[in-house]
């Protein structure tokens, strides 16, 4: 008989500030060595789940709790946060934030130190962590001189140290580039093996946390698990979809083939997964039924780009003679790894830094040596988190802002003001305080702000990140909405669904370079540029190899075909 | 940015002190720097204090800006002192000779000016190690050698954490503001003060709800890695005192035994040389 590790039994929580229960009737075991993935939509609950496991409900999030919890043998209710931390190791979604060492070495011992460990033992014991995560070579380094995806070890190795038997990771890819968020899950996948320890993950991005194999899925929504099975199971049903969540891709391709699903086909990961000349001739005429889409007519040059460099300092470059023309009304996706120049390109675009030589011209006329204020008229920047951006308490005064320090009279403010928010589907909310809204009408109300200076170009930094299935396609289709405007729109993204979707045109970066412009079906047809610009295949490009049909365009007409079931 | 000091890695028999150490030679230093007026220890003092600062192997060029802001600082305190006691110096010397006079209460005289060479000597006898003491020792080693020396170690890291996210804001804050000065927010002196300060307010805003965020983001880290749990913690950065740190505790304690005695031996804390 396997032991269990964890147990809720009709348990329900409510937060003290809140009117419902954020839990309800939560039935839940789970055993020593399974891996579980935990999904949902925003708000489902599932956050307040692992918060339930690492103590920090109620310690820091109080609330009135009912029902039965036990974790590793210890009611929940009665231990602490520190005695749970002995048997849930909990790994957080700010690879930054969570970084509290100084150095590697540090941030590993961080949790040794707090049980007096004497220093050499510690010593010994952290060497012996860094070796498991490969971080040996990089313990004096500060956080300022890793990668997101090497933080995000230095916290694994920290929570490991303790010898836990549980590891609880709360989103580990949302902040990782693909390639980086494949290498975590296959550290992940290499440490549980080794150890056996219970893994437990609540992750948006399903297909990319399946790439390790899970036991178990369990699908929540609405405070309740509506769904506990395996992922084979889940996959052959159509559960996942109505409750927002998106399906891997290889799935959504099998059930628009027309083909049937069973839970014995080993749906779980597409490692296992065979497919059979009845599955491999359903897409091939799935595929040649399918009649291409249309191309977009091109339109006339608005931006170009021409032989432009820039370095923070001087030994480094950090873009290298970057070149590219956009035209009027596209919709393109900048690409890379983190660091590789993308947010660099934005920056130059919009005045923030200043390049060191090349040009930048916009519908002809060079606006390189035009101030911030100057360009923010024909390009406008959104920030990724709209926190960042929202410094006013309403609404309307937040749209209003950059016309009130240009002094418009307040009628003209008014009307634009108005205007803006009725394209943006706020109009309604003209009154209301920032605060009311959600995190994805905060986003709309940061890119209202930006419209209404009335830019030509609107350039976003990760759009999309940390929304659901649900709240993404929304927001994705606005932002089309705004395109078919004209406004022409530029995104730097690690999301690769999003690049796929939504855009006909990607720009990659690598090491301050450009390495390619092109389309996002051509790039997924390209293996040896995925791996230059630390992407990630997609399960499409093997979906179409194994029925031995052109991949770039059936990714094409799988996207289109995907566009007008969603809508 | 130059304009933050922080603490600056180099090879030297300074560094190599623990923090410990060098927190509590700082504060013997202070001590016998408070404590005396006469010129002739307050100079020795400062001229020690560079050399040791000489010997970090640092570069005056590095704390530029520091060194200014401190400069400023101190020439605001000797026109204060003047402004409001311009006495004190003929009242404490006991002399009074009149260089010229200004206006109203206001004289110039030797006795004042040397009174006030004689405070401003007092924080220039401070200022090099009290640099030492910042560019030198690791923050987390601060935060253990504060620990080692009594203080709760909940405050000590308090200090140590600060210095570790100081970097961070610094990010969040260049890029709020470059995002807002796309919204046409000017920072620049083209504006007027009134309209700079109510525009420094759109950078402000998200700037402490950022922050505050961050900080949560962190508190919930330490804790589930069981900070706070005990009375007490360890340290892996934390060092064993070797020889050359008693060294320079023996020669902390005899800065301030020097500095007592030349003070005290005719019974005023002043050298009075106009007698």
């Amino acid at each position: 008989m396997q032991e269990t590790l964890i147990s809720f039994e009709h348990f329900t929580f409510q937060y003290r500030a809140q009117s419902e229960p954020t839990l309800y009737d939560i039935n839940l075991t789970i055993n020593k060595g399974e891996r579980v993935i935990i999904v949902g939509a925003s708000g489902c609950g599932k956050s307040t789940l692992a918060h339930c496991l690492n103590g920090l409900i109620p310690y820091s999030y109080p609330g009135h709790s009912e029902g039965k919890l036990s974790v590793c043998g210890i009611e929940a209710k009665n231990s602490s946060i520190f005695e749970l931390s002995q048997f849930v190791g909990t790994v957080l979604q700010d690879t930054d934030g969570q970084f509290i060492g100084m150095t590697v070495l540090e941030d590993i011992a961080f949790s040794l130190e707090n049980d007096c460990v004497p220093k050499e033992e510690m010593l010994d014991r952290t060497r012996e962590e860094a070796l498991k995560v490969h971080l040996l070579d990089k313990m004096k380094a500060s956080p300022h001189e890793l990668s997101g995806g090497q933080k995000q070890r230095v916290s694994m190795a920290g929570v490991l140290i303790n010898r836990i038997p549980v590891l609880l990771f709360d989103e580990p890819l949302a902040n990782l580039d693909p390639a980086a968020g494949k290498a975590a899950v296959e550290l992940i996948d290499e440490i549980q093996k080794k150890s056996d320890t219970t893994v437990i993950i609540i992750e948006h991005r399903l297909e990319d946390a399946l790439h390790m194999g899970a036991d178990r899925i369990i699908l929540m929504e609405d405070g309740r698990i509506i769904c506990d099975t395996t992922p084979s199971v889940l996959f052959a049903g159509d559960r996942l979809l109505k409750a927002g969540i998106r399906e891997p891709l290889y799935i959504t391709a099998m059930k628009y083939a027309g083909i049937d699903l069973k839970p014995e086909m080993k749906l779980q990961r597409i490692q296992e997964l065979e497919l059979t000349k009845e599955i491999k001739d359903g897409i091939r005429s799935w595929y040649y039924n399918q009649s291409p889409p249309r191309k977009a007519e091109k339109s006339a040059n608005l931006l170009s780009v021409d032989e432009l460099s820039f370095g923070y300092t001087e030994e480094k470059m950090n873009l290298n003679r970057i070149g590219f023309t956009v035209r009027n009304g596209e919709m393109i996706s900048i690409v890379g790894k983190n660091g590789a120049g993308k947010s660099t390109l934005a920056k130059l675009l919009c005045g923030f830094e200043k390049s060191d030589s090349g040009s930048i011209t916009l519908k002809g006329k060079e606006i390189s040596e035009d101030t911030i204020k100057e360009r923010a008229q024909f390009i406008g920047y959104v920030m990724q988190n709209p926190n960042q951006m929202i410094s006013k308490p309403m609404i309307f005064d937040e749209v209003a802002l950059s016309l009130r320090v240009r002094k418009l009279s307040e009628e003209d403010i008014t009307e634009r003001v108005h205007r803006v928010l009725k394209k943006c589907g706020l109009y309604e909310f003209r009154k209301w305080p920032v605060s009311a809204l959600s995190y994805g009408q905060k986003k709309r109300v940061t890119i209202a702000s930006i419209l209404v200076q009335e830019p030509e170009i609107l350039i976003l930094d990760e759009p999309t990140a940390g929304q659901d299935f649900r709240h993404y396609t929304e927001f994705m289709e606005f932002l089309k909405e705004l395109n078919g405007h004209g406004i022409t729109v530029m995104m730097i993204t690690h999301d690769m669904h999003l690049m796929l979707e939504y855009t006909e045109r990607t720009f990659v970066f690598a090491d301050g370079e450009m390495i390619a412009d092109t389309t996002p079906s051509a790039l997924f047809s390209n293996r040896e540029l995925i791996g230059r610009a630390s992407l990630k295949e997609t399960s499409l490009f093997w979906i179409a190899e194994q029925a031995e049909i052109p991949a770039e365009q059936f990714i094409e007409k799988f996207i289109a075909y995907d566009r007008q079931v969603r809508n | 940015m130059a304009a933050i000091l922080s603490y600056i890695e180099r090879e030297s028999v300074i560094h190599k002190l623990t923090g410990t150490t060098k927190l509590i030679f700082f504060i013997f230093w202070s001590i016998a720097a408070m404590v005396t007026y006469d010129t002739r220890v307050l100079i020795v003092m400062f001229f020690t204090g560079c050399l040791l600062f000489y010997v970090s192997r640092l570069k005056w060029t590095e704390i530029r800006f520091a060194l200014i802001f401190m400069f400023v600082l101190m020439a605001i305190n000797m026109v204060g002192i003047f402004l409001f006691s311009p006495e004190q110096g003929v009242e404490i010397y006991q002399t009074r000779h009149v260089l010229i006079h200004l206006f109203w209460r206001y004289t110039v005289t030797i006795e004042q000016l040397f009174y006030m060479f004689n405070f401003m000597m007092k924080y220039m006898a401070v200022i090099p190690v009290a640099l030492l003491f910042i560019l030198a020792t690791n923050p987390s080693e601060f935060a253990a050698s504060l620990a080692g020396i009594g203080v709760n170690y909940r405050i000590a890291y308090a200090v140590a954490i600060a210095l570790r996210y100081i970097p961070d804001v610094q990010k969040d804050f260049r890029e709020i503001s470059q995002a807002q000065q796309a919204r046409g927010i000017d920072l620049s002196k083209k504006d007027s003060f009134m309209d700079r300060m109510k525009n420094s307010s759109a950078i402000l805003f998200p700037l402490v709800l950022a922050s505050l965020h961050r900080i949560e983001v962190i508190s919930n880290a330490m804790e589930l890695r069981g900070f706070g749990k005990m009375k007490k913690r360890t340290w892996i950065v934390g060092r064993k005192l070797s020889a050359r740190d008693y060294i320079a505790l023996v020669m902390a304690v005899m800065t301030v035994v020097f500095s007592m005695v030349v003070t005290f031996y005719d019974g005023s804390r002043f050298y009075n040389p106009f007698l």
